[in-house]
């Protein structure tokens, strides 16, 4: 049985549903993300595990014992919050310190506790300072490990990310994921940066309106997008709608606007014909190269450089596509011919 | 450029100059002059009245009075103001809007008219004593007019309004998070009220205390209503010297007592507040 | 949060019958037929409300408190918006001794106020005058003025300012057109409050108010100290009215938790 089982979790406002259905099942020592844009109740679901919402129906069971009805300060559950939620009239350590005197710790192995977590998140001799007096990050900090010091068999973090700077930002996905291998602690994240989702996560749960649209280790749904919206909200993504046919034994076709493509099937879906959303990423997508006819004509209508490559905009038949390249080997108002591999094709399979 | 704030405070600190410092410094002069029944005051330096107010038990045992009248008031006011300001905090709109006006709303009506409406509840044939008879609390009529209870009662009128309003302010800053973060890590209900949310508003709660006591120990109104001639405070006290005996500078001397007292009070808890509570409320750190 | 409980709405309710008991009883009492303190148990009769119409002290303290209250407000607020301006807009040597010298008279009480302002006029000889009686209350209300317009003024974005002289204008147009208009809420609030504290106030003006100016509460109090009839409830039960509805205003103007307390 799975670690974390959330079954049917739902909460609703009045007629909103804020949550509809959510059905989560979370391995032991397993980093999974909800992601989704605000609103999609990520937040909520976050807090009915916690405890601080009641669901309006489902259950959360962790390691056997259904929370249901548990109040929050038992249900062994540490929480990071996206303003940090630190006690202003406490100092770094009284902060680390309240969750080991609410568990009834003993003087001296709290002192060591509270050493060893602040050595953790680098924060060596802030031990005296007040939260007012500390950066955003060194607050953050201190969130982290107020929460790890009690070892909790459960990690929530809400969005803990979002004040930060970039730079800072990426060490912190680093960092944070290095502590938390090294302790295994099963941890959920709820943030709504799909980078952050990516570089963390053993697995990503895409979250829209209120239900988990697909559940999947960050590579197979970057690649394998199962609706629509998870393959437009995790980096660009080239749509198109067409008519799909077996065309011999080896592979699928599908056609759309006079234009034929062989096409890629996602793996464990059944072939079903008829209409279905296409996709393919930017960064598969390139220019033919001279003496090539390609696969899709265009004009190349604009070229933005940033930094690592360029993202060009092309109009074709198919709608305007957003191409990845390294080099620029065309300009704006050109006609160019569009190429890719035939596995890169992908066929978006909607959720039943 | 650096003339401008000078001029566009001028206006104001030229009245007060006129109309603040000089008028003080009269009557502190005052209050080092003589008083004799017939010839009036006489303009001669001593410390008369001073000695005078601090060795007769006449004098002492009003400023005792009013010092314990204030505190009284003040610990009535905490023990009903926190708990209410908590209760509304947890309101939902409007309900909140609502009672918070109607907590706030007195503060603009006449502390007479306030001490009035005490003063006839608390007569004789009074509501208090009508709904206490019928209760079977007591047996006959109690007397709360004129007595010190009577003027206890109707300075926590007055005054709880100021203590919810310094509490409310300081809970109108906290994160409410925290709290949520004290319970993730264990803390019960109970404890965490007690551990987090109580301390942070300390500064509320002590600065609310000081503004009741303050305003209590200088009240003059509704001590006037409600504890009648016998009942005498620093500031009816005053009134005495000033209108009925026209000891002018006696009545100075209380005043000034009052006034110092009541600066050293302000001034000297409110360093203490802020010195206390620095580390939690300084703005802005190495953001 | 947590919902309130049953308790905590209980004491709630204690609390609030507590606040407005002494409100409710004087408007009830206002209404009796009696000449006596009593409930209007045989009817209610408005006899006392035309006994304060009646009364011609009544209604000359009660222009005097209102010719007061305005005069006072509107000097007070006067003074008050330059001043605030200069505190906010400019940083020069002294500025926080003159703040708190300017907001000084919120810790000298009302009696020490009383007492100072009676030894004036009776060495300058100003008793009686009400002008002077205005300056007294101008005193005495200047703080709340202040600190509401403050509170105005230092919530304005001086890039708006910055932006407008970018546009073209000059010192006359950005201060009359946009730093006005902006801090037009904090003054409202600050002189509707002022004139409510003048209106009400008792304790310094029953120091230096002759039989020819005396304001409202002074007659009030006056009048109770001799006896306490119905014809005060009367008194009490319209100004009660009154204030209420001066609270409904300036809570839909500028939100009565903001004027009150501050911002948060």
């Amino acid at each position: 049985m799975s670690f974390l089982s959330v079954r049917n979790l739902g909460k609703d406002y009045g007629s909103a549903s804020v949550v509809k259905s959510m059905d989560l099942e979370i391995e032991r020592g397993e980093f999974v993300s909800l992601l989704g844009p605000s609103g999609c109740g990520k937040t909520t679901t976050l807090q009915m595990i916690a405890g601080f919402t009641d669901p309006t129906r489902g259950q959360v069971i962790l390691d056997g014992t259904d929370l249901t009805d548990m109040p929050p300060e038992k249900r062994d559950i540490g929480v990071v919050f996206q303003s940090y939620a630190l006690f202003p009239h406490m100092t770094v350590r009284d902060n680390i310190s309240f969750g080991l005197e609410m568990r009834k710790m003993a003087k001296g192995e709290r002192q060591e506790r509270i050493d060893q977590v602040l050595d953790m998140v680098c924060l060596n001799g802030m031990g005296e300072r007040y939260p007012a007096q500390l950066s955003g990050g060194q607050r953050q900090r201190v969130a982290i490990a107020r929460s790890l010091a009690i070892r909790p068999r459960l990690l929530l973090l809400d969005e803990p990310m979002s004040n930060l700077d970039a730079k800072l930002r990426e060490n912190m996905h680093i960092e944070l994921r290095r502590i938390q291998r090294k302790l295994g602690i099963t941890t959920i994240l709820v943030t709504h940066d799909q980078t952050e989702a990516m570089t963390m996560s053993d697995r990503i749960a895409l979250m829209n309106d209120g239900c988990i649209q697909q559940l999947a280790p960050p590579l197979e749904v970057y690649h394998n997008p199962t609706t629509l919206f998870v393959s437009g909200f995790l980096g660009r993504a080239n749509v198109f709608e067409g008519t799909i046919a077996n065309s011999d034994a080896q592979g699928y076709q599908v056609s759309s606007n006079g234009l034929t493509f062989a096409v890629c099937l996602p793996e464990n879906h059944p072939f079903r014909a008829g209409k279905a959303n296409i996709m393919i990423r930017p960064e598969n997508v390139g220019f033919a190269g001279s003496g090539t006819a390609g696969k899709l004509p265009g004009t190349l209508s604009e070229a933005v450089f940033l930094g690592t490559h360029w993202l060009c905009e092309v109009a074709t038949p198919l709608g305007l596509w957003f191409v990845s390249i390294k080099t620029l080997t065309a300009q704006p108002g050109e006609t160019v011919a569009l190429d890719w591999q035939d596995s890169d094709l992908r066929i978006i399979a909607e959720q039943q | 450029m650096r003339k401008e704030p000078y001029a566009l405070l001028a206006p104001a600190l030229l009245l007060f100059c006129g109309m603040l410092i000089i008028p003080m410094l009269l009557v502190a002069v005052l209050s080092f002059y003589a008083f004799n029944g017939t010839t009036g005051i006489i303009p001669d330096f001593s410390l008369g009245n001073y000695i005078t107010i601090f060795s007769d038990p006449y004098y002492g045992e009003i400023f005792l009075r009013t010092a314990g009248m204030a505190l009284l008031v003040t610990a009535i006011c905490l023990v009903l103001g926190i708990p209410e300001t908590l209760i509304l905090a947890r309101m939902r709109a409007p309900w909140r809007g609502i009672f918070l006006v109607m907590v706030l709303g007195p503060l603009l009506i006449s502390v007479v008219v306030r001490t009035l409406g005490w003063s006839i509840l608390m007569g004789r044939q009074g509501l208090i004593n009508d709904t206490l008879l019928l209760l079977g609390l007591i047996d006959s009529p109690i007397r709360l007019t004129f007595t010190f209870t009577g003027m206890v009662i109707g300075l926590v009128h007055v005054m709880v309004p100021f203590m919810i309003i310094s509490i409310w302010a300081t809970l109108r800053k906290l994160d409410p998070t925290v709290e949520y973060a004290g319970r993730s890590l264990g803390g019960s209900p109970l404890t965490v009220f007690r551990r987090i949310i109580f301390p942070q508003l300390m500064p509320g709660i002590l600065s609310g205390s000081i503004i009741v006591f303050a305003l209590s120990a200088s009240a003059f109104a509704t001590p006037a209503i409600l504890g009648g001639r016998r009942l005498k405070v620093v500031a009816t006290a005053a009134y005495d010297e000033f209108l009925n005996s026209l000891n002018w500078p006696l009545g100075a001397a209380i005043v000034i007592l009052l006034l110092i007292a009541n600066i050293i009070i302000i001034m000297g808890l409110n360093r203490y507040t802020e010195r206390k509570y620095r580390m939690i409320f300084s703005a802005g750190a190495n953001e | 949060m947590k919902r309130n409980r049953t308790l905590s709405l209980l004491f709630h309710a204690a609390f609030m019958l507590f606040l407005l008991a002494p409100l409710l009883i004087v408007i009830v009492v206002s209404f009796t037929d009696k000449g006596f303190i009593s409930y209007p148990s045989d009817g209610l009769s408005l006899r006392w409300y035309q006994a304060v119409l009646d009364e011609p002290r009544i209604m000359q303290s009660f222009w005097l408190s209102l010719k007061l209250a305005s005069f006072a407000s509107t000097i007070a607020v006067c003074l008050a918006v330059p001043a605030a301006l200069a505190l906010t807009r400019f940083r020069f040597p002294g500025r926080d001794t003159m703040s708190a010298f300017l907001m000084s008279p919120l810790m000298i009480p009302n009696v020490v106020l009383g007492v100072s302002f009676l030894r004036f006029f009776n060495i300058a000889g100003l008793s009686g005058s009400v002008f002077w009686l205005t300056m007294t209350h101008v005193i005495f209300i200047f703080p709340y003025s202040l600190r509401l317009v403050l509170a105005s003024a230092t919530g304005m974005d001086r890039e708006v300012e910055m932006a407008a002289r970018s546009l073209g204008a000059g010192k006359r147009h950005v201060y009359g057109r946009i730093i006005l208009p902006l801090i037009l809420p904090g003054l409202t609030g600050g002189w509707l409050l002022s004139f409510i504290q003048s209106f009400d106030e008792l304790t310094m003006t029953v120091f230096v108010a002759t039989p020819g100016t005396t304001t409202l509460p002074v007659w009030m109090y006056n009048h109770i100290a001799q006896t306490i009839d119905p014809l005060i409830t009367s008194v009490s039960a319209i100004l009660i009215i009154a204030t209420v509805i001066m609270m409904i205003i300036m809570d839909r103007l500028v939100g009565l938790d903001k004027v009150l307390i501050g911002k948060g």
